[in-house]
């Protein structure tokens, strides 16, 4: 029992990450709680990948000439990279946090959508004019 | 031991995402969401995954938390409070949970020498690094040699999203204003 | 900023070390963990440290915008090239093999310069996305601290 739980247990913390993450993404209306949303939900699939590439009784893969088992490095470089660029993104979604602020003085969704129906009516009723 | 550490550092990343969710207050969660990236480079350095783990701690827990404390003071500190509770999203994830959950009994168990992911390629890298490459970093041998291609797509990418960034912030506030692309600030 | 004696005496006998700690990550790569990317952000984080201790203003003349929008590209450029290089040696695109007479110097000469290139691109893109979000924030005033 105990050894079913520890073989899959990263693997669920992994799935409760993921769907923390998901849920701030889809449920919370404001924008910046959005994006740490998603920085969770990315920090769960780096953790599930090199959870995947984990050998027991494996050591970092660097060689010093021993032989030695190694944890998988694949996955160990495609994290590596998804990572930072994991950052550009997030950096270029909190720009567009940052100009839909200044744009719509808000970053509560609802409060957008509002400002967006008053801006659509207000074309609208000039049109009509 | 090492499995211990494993148990711990997972539960305490569960417990930071349940707090980076309830918490209204933008602050504390930009900052739990340092906690967390710093919880998971601990987390990764167990897992072996020591050149990870190094980016993680020095871009997660490091800029990103400065990134999102310098978004703070451009926009707000407090989420909006929102009474009712809604259902939906609620359900979809605890479907989808399930259903990943589910997924896993087909996995491979945690460290599992035998996994089919360590099978295939992994055997040649290794060999690869030793003699043809010879140098002692597995993962950097893999990263600008062997992935060569993925290693210039990616940073390729950061220079793009760098680019993005500056076209949507690059200029000064008060250009901003006289462009009119910027409502000036209110009085309130 | 004459408040912040102690941040502005431990950050500037600091930051020297960082940015020394980023080359010989960048530089030892090889054989430790460690490489472009990660150099590349040890080394802005220390820009950033610099700019949050000494101002925005202070950080842009000292670490110009202008200068980091050549570096960015530049570093990209440096590993499209290297794959050129190797081109033109006879070998395929990312091919070190044939950047030396001997296939693992090639290999040797290929990672460290290509993990370069990298390190330049991520250094100066983090570096200009703080600077463009720091351009947009009034300087804090010293009660605010």
């Amino acid at each position: 029992m105990l050894e079913l739980f520890l073989a899959k247990y990263n693997y669920w913390i992994v799935i409760l990450l993921m769907m923390t993450g998901l849920y701030i993404v889809v449920a919370r209306g404001n924008l910046v709680k959005k994006i740490i949303g998603l920085n969770v939900f990315q920090t769960s699939v780096f953790i599930m990948y090199i959870s995947l590439g984990k050998v027991s009784g494996g050591t970092a893969p660097i060689l010093t000439g021993k032989d030695e088992i190694f944890s998988n490095p694949i996955p160990h470089v495609l994290i590596l990279t998804a990572i930072v660029v994991g950052i550009a993104t997030t950096a270029l979604g909190l720009a567009f946090v940052v100009r839909i602020r200044e744009a719509y003085d808000s970053i509560e969704d609802d409060e957008i959508d509002d400002a967006e129906q008053q801006d659509m009516t207000r074309d609208l009723e000039g049109r009509v004019r | 031991m090492e499995l211990l550490i494993n148990v711990v550092l997972l539960g305490l990343l569960g417990i930071t995402a349940i707090a980076i969710l309830t918490t209204r207050h933008l602050f504390v969660a930009t900052m739990l969401a340092g906690g967390y990236s710093l919880t998971s480079a601990a987390l990764l350095v167990n897992l072996d995954a020591v050149d990870v783990a190094f980016t993680e701690a020095a871009v997660g827990a490091g800029i990103s938390t400065v990134l999102m404390l310098g978004t703070l003071t451009l926009t707000r500190r407090r989420e909006k409070v929102r009474k009712d509770f809604r259902w939906g999203p609620f359900l979809v994830v605890l479907a989808t949970g399930a259903l990943l959950v589910y997924g896993t009994v087909d996995m491979p168990a945690f460290g599992d020498p035998n996994a089919p992911a360590l099978r295939h390629i992994v055997p040649e890298y290794i060999a690869g690094t030793r003699d043809d490459i010879q140098i002692p970093n597995i993962v950097t041998a893999v990263l600008a040699s062997y992935r060569g291609y993925d290693t210039l797509g990616e940073t390729a990418v950061i220079f793009t999203a760098g680019v993005g960034v500056l076209l949507l912030l690059g200029r000064r506030r008060e250009e901003d204003e006289e462009a009119g692309t910027r409502r000036p600030e209110r009085d309130a | 900023m004459r408040h912040h004696l102690v941040l502005r005496v431990v950050s500037k006998i600091l930051i020297p070390f960082i940015i020394l700690y980023g080359l010989y990550v960048q530089f030892h790569g090889d054989f430790s963990p460690g490489g472009g990317f990660q150099a590349g952000v040890i080394v802005a984080a220390a820009i950033v440290l610099y700019a949050l201790i000494f101002g925005i203003e202070r950080a842009r003349q000292v670490f110009k915008p202008e200068v980091l929008l050549v570096i960015a590209p530049l570093g990209v450029m440096v590993f499209a090239l290297v794959g050129y290089a190797s081109m033109v040696l006879g070998g395929n695109y990312l091919d070190y093999d044939w950047l030396a007479a001997n296939d693992t110097t090639g290999q040797h000469i290929g990672i460290i310069t290509v993990e370069f290139g990298v390190g330049l691109t991520v250094a100066s893109v983090m570096t200009l996305i703080f600077l463009a979000y720091a351009g947009r924030t009034r300087d804090i005033d010293d009660e605010d601290w």
